[in-house]
């Protein structure tokens, strides 16, 4: 689906990737996990073509992204970033309706397709008509997703889409958030830094360090044959507060 | 972008009914005869008496009042931007054509002519530089002449600065007199008129039509060795005036030999001490010395108020409207393009520095008097404003703003027009206007360039040494800021999108 053939990234003095490969399988929800500053979103970046890589290539379904085809090719990923992304001028329907209308799609259909989505991300119709100042930050980022899948693209490219939530809304859109992703069987990146998050999401999780691939695999391969010393203690360091307290009590 | 095009359309729209209904002294295409005056009574008056005769022949005249000094009354005579106006012979050899060694009237006469400009013959009335004493003591001591002071040697001179440093001034009468007086300062003019009253100055030096010369009760002493020059007042007109208005230059001829000294200090005293308009006074000579009957068009005070509001409006939305079609755009090329930007924004940002007085005067020399060049002047100083908030506003577009517009596939035009713009209206109007309180304000000083406007009030007040006067320029012009402010907030409810305009909620 997406393939990431040698790709480095430099912004000045700081080499944010350096020569990955990863290949995105379809229909699949792929984990991104790391820490802070690994170079998590510019590979998101690199995929819908906001930042050029300095060698190396990404093909999107066969096609190089460059910047001659990236417009086009954009109008096939759905792209959620963590907050701030929804415009602050357009209430919650015109954001999610923005790029149909520019496409030039009939209200009817444009009509029909938010009823559609509104449903899928149980969210409240009577919101649609509100400014973003006027929605929670859950909310937010329901009209986000809203807006990536407007146009029923190939791939969802989500940027630590519940980073900036509060735990209890949180896990309510994490499971929404998974129950889609589900119900719509499309290609999945999903970024996090969170180890729990990453294992909610998906099966098989990418490691990034630096700028590198560290480790790809399930939890378990983690835990029991990591990579290096890091691998555990970039897990160690996150596991819950249950987790730690069932370790004193035995 | 529908609305901003709204905006534009609508600023066009105003434009031209502005244009079209307010054919006042700005443009000089127009067919119509033109007379200039400069900037003190005297020739304010002169400048009326002949647009009144002018007038007479069934000529559509326009009196371009208090334009400036001889420098600009010429300029704009020789590039035809005026027709008309009056001079004085001593001027014209000492300062216009000084370093061409004329001095008869027939060598002034026989020197303009290479410029196209002709000159009746002396008006009459000599405006020269003279002394003046307190009648009562110069009769007291039997001074006629400025001969008869060498008697005198006691007496205390009180001469303005310009008098003590001219060429004619005094260091050199004091030779050609052989004066004796040992006591003489430069002082200010009004302190001088004060200092007669009280006694502790005997003479002063005066211009011989001085309005004062009445009101101070002096008495001009006779110049008997000839020391001054001669400053015979006569009018100056274009020679293409005699092909195409023959009978204006008849007109003008009616006043040779017509303004008699103390005639000219009548009228000079009834405007600047008895606030007699400058129309009324021009009428009544005429009537009185030619037996012309001329119609006194005095404004009334509401009239003359919406005229000048008329002329103000045009500069302002003419050079304001050019300004934001212009700088919007530039706003945007300066925050998409990094390496112009800094040219544009260090460009517009030079012309904020030059005084706005020095901006219009160095439009003259480009495109003369009257409207174009204060419209020019105000619309290069509106500019700033407009550019930089708008390319602030840029600038201060989150960038995740920016990147979701990116991700969805919208081209940049359409980034541009669907997202940014609207995001950057609060700025942009914000901008807009400050550049309109601005332009209402400097557009006063396009009065000294011939431009009308609330300015004239404001010149004319400060001429005759009226308050009202200039409060009623002064007065409107803040007033019509602070609409111009009121306006522009009210108009962030139709281009600031409401999303924008909301507070977030708690
Ligand atoms: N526009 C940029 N300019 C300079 N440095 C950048 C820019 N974007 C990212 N970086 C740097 O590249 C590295 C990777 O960034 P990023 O991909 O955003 O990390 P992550 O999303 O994993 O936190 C970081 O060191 C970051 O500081
Ligand atoms: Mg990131």
């Amino acid at each position: 689906m997406i393939d990431i053939q040698g790709v480095s990234k430099v912004y000045g003095q700081t080499t944010a990737l350096h020569s990955i490969d990863l290949t995105i399988p379809a229909s699949q929800t792929t984990v991104l996990i790391g820490q802070s500053g690994c170079g998590k979103s510019t590979i998101l970046r690199l995929i819908i073509g906001l930042v050029q890589a300095d060698s190396g290539s990404v093909y999107f379904e066969g096609t190089r992204v460059t910047p001659e085809v990236v417009i086009s090719l954009r109008r096939k990923m759905g792209y959620v970033i963590q907050e701030g992304g929804l415009f602050p001028h357009l209430t919650a329907y015109d954001n999610v309706a923005l790029m149909a209308r520019y496409l030039g799609w009939s209200d009817e259909r444009i009509k029909e397709r938010l009823d559609e989505l509104a449903e899928l991300t149980h969210f409240p119709s009577e919101g649609l008509e509100r400014f973003p100042v006027q929605l929670s930050g859950g909310q937010q980022q329901r009209v986000s997703l809203m807006r990536a899948l407007m146009l029923d693209p190939d791939v969802l490219l989500l940027d630590e889409p519940l980073g900036a939530l509060d735990p209890m809304i949180r896990a309510d859109l994490q499971v929404d958030l998974k129950r889609i992703f589900q119900a719509l069987g499309k290609t999945v990146i999903l970024v996090t830094h969170d180890i729990a998050e990453a294992c909610f999401f998906g099966d098989i999780i990418t490691l990034l360090r630096d700028g590198r691939v560290l480790q790809k695999g399930t939890l378990d391969e983690f835990i029991q044959s990591p990579a290096d010393a890091f691998v555990t203690r970039f897990i160690n360091a996150q596991r819950s507060p249950l987790d730690v307290m069932g370790k004193d009590s035995r | 972008m529908k609305t901003y095009l709204i905006i534009i359309i609508h600023l066009f729209v105003c434009n031209i009914f502005i244009a079209i209904f307010l054919p006042h002294a700005v443009y000089s295409s127009t067919p119509e005869i033109k007379i200039g005056s400069k900037k003190f009574t005297e020739s304010v008056i002169l400048g009326e008496i002949v647009t009144h005769l002018v007038k007479s022949t069934g000529e559509q005249p326009i009196h371009l009042r208090e334009l400036g000094g001889t420098r600009v009354l010429w300029n704009a005579l020789i590039r035809g931007e005026i027709d008309i106006y009056p001079e004085y012979t001593g001027t014209i050899s000492e300062e216009i054509l000084a370093g061409e060694g004329v001095h008869s009237k027939e060598d002034i006469r026989q020197a303009l002519i290479k410029y196209g400009i002709m000159m009746t013959k002396a008006l009459g009335f000599n405006n020269t530089y003279a002394i003046g004493m307190k009648e009562e003591v110069a009769e007291r001591l039997k001074i006629q002449k400025i001969s008869d002071l060498r008697q005198h040697p006691g007496l205390k001179f009180g001469f303005g600065n310009e008098f003590m440093a001219r060429g004619d001034g005094w260091p050199i009468l004091r030779k050609n007199y052989n004066l004796p007086q040992q006591d003489v300062r430069g002082l200010d003019h009004d302190l001088a008129y004060r200092g007669l009253e009280k006694g502790t100055i005997h003479a002063i030096d005066i211009y011989s039509t001085d309005a004062k010369i009445q009101y101070y009760e002096l008495r001009i002493l006779e110049d008997d060795l000839g020391h001054f020059p001669a400053y015979n007042s006569v009018i100056l007109y274009r020679s293409d005036l005699e092909k195409r208005a023959p009978h204006v230059v008849t007109v003008l001829k009616k006043l040779e030999g017509k303004i008699s000294e103390s005639e000219m200090i009548n009228m000079n005293s009834s405007a600047s001490l008895e606030m007699v308009p400058e129309g009324q006074i021009a009428s009544d000579f005429l009537s009185g010395s030619l037996s012309l009957e001329t119609e006194s068009y005095e404004e009334t005070v509401a009239g003359r108020l919406l005229r000048h509001t008329g002329e103000h409006l045009f500069l302002v939305a003419i050079s304001l409207s050019a300004s934001i079609i212009v700088s919007i755009p530039l706003g945007i090329l300066s925050a998409k393009m990094p390496g112009l930007g800094q040219v544009i924004l260090g460009t517009v940002g030079i012309i904020q520095t030059i005084p706005s007085l020095a901006l219009l005067v160095f439009m003259i020399p480009l495109l003369g008097i009257g409207g174009p060049p204060a419209i020019t002047a105000l619309f290069l100083y509106s500019l700033l404003p407009i550019v930089r908030n708008t390319y602030t506003g840029f600038q201060d577009i989150r960038p995740q703003i920016r990147e979701s517009a990116e991700a969805l596939g919208l081209p940049p035009g359409a980034r541009l027009r669907l997202v940014e713009l609207p995001m950057v209206s609060r700025s942009i109007l914000a901008g807009i206007k400050t550049s309109a309180v601005i332009n209402v304000g400097t557009a006063t000083l396009g009065a000294l360039i011939g431009a009308g406007g609330y300015g004239q009030l404001i010149l004319t007040g400060i001429r005759l040494d009226n308050i009202s006067l200039i409060l009623q320029g002064a007065v409107p012009a803040a007033i019509l800021a602070l609409i111009a402010q009121v306006c522009f907030e009210a108009m962030e409810r139709f281009f600031v999108p409401k999303g924008l305009r909301l507070k977030p909620a708690s």
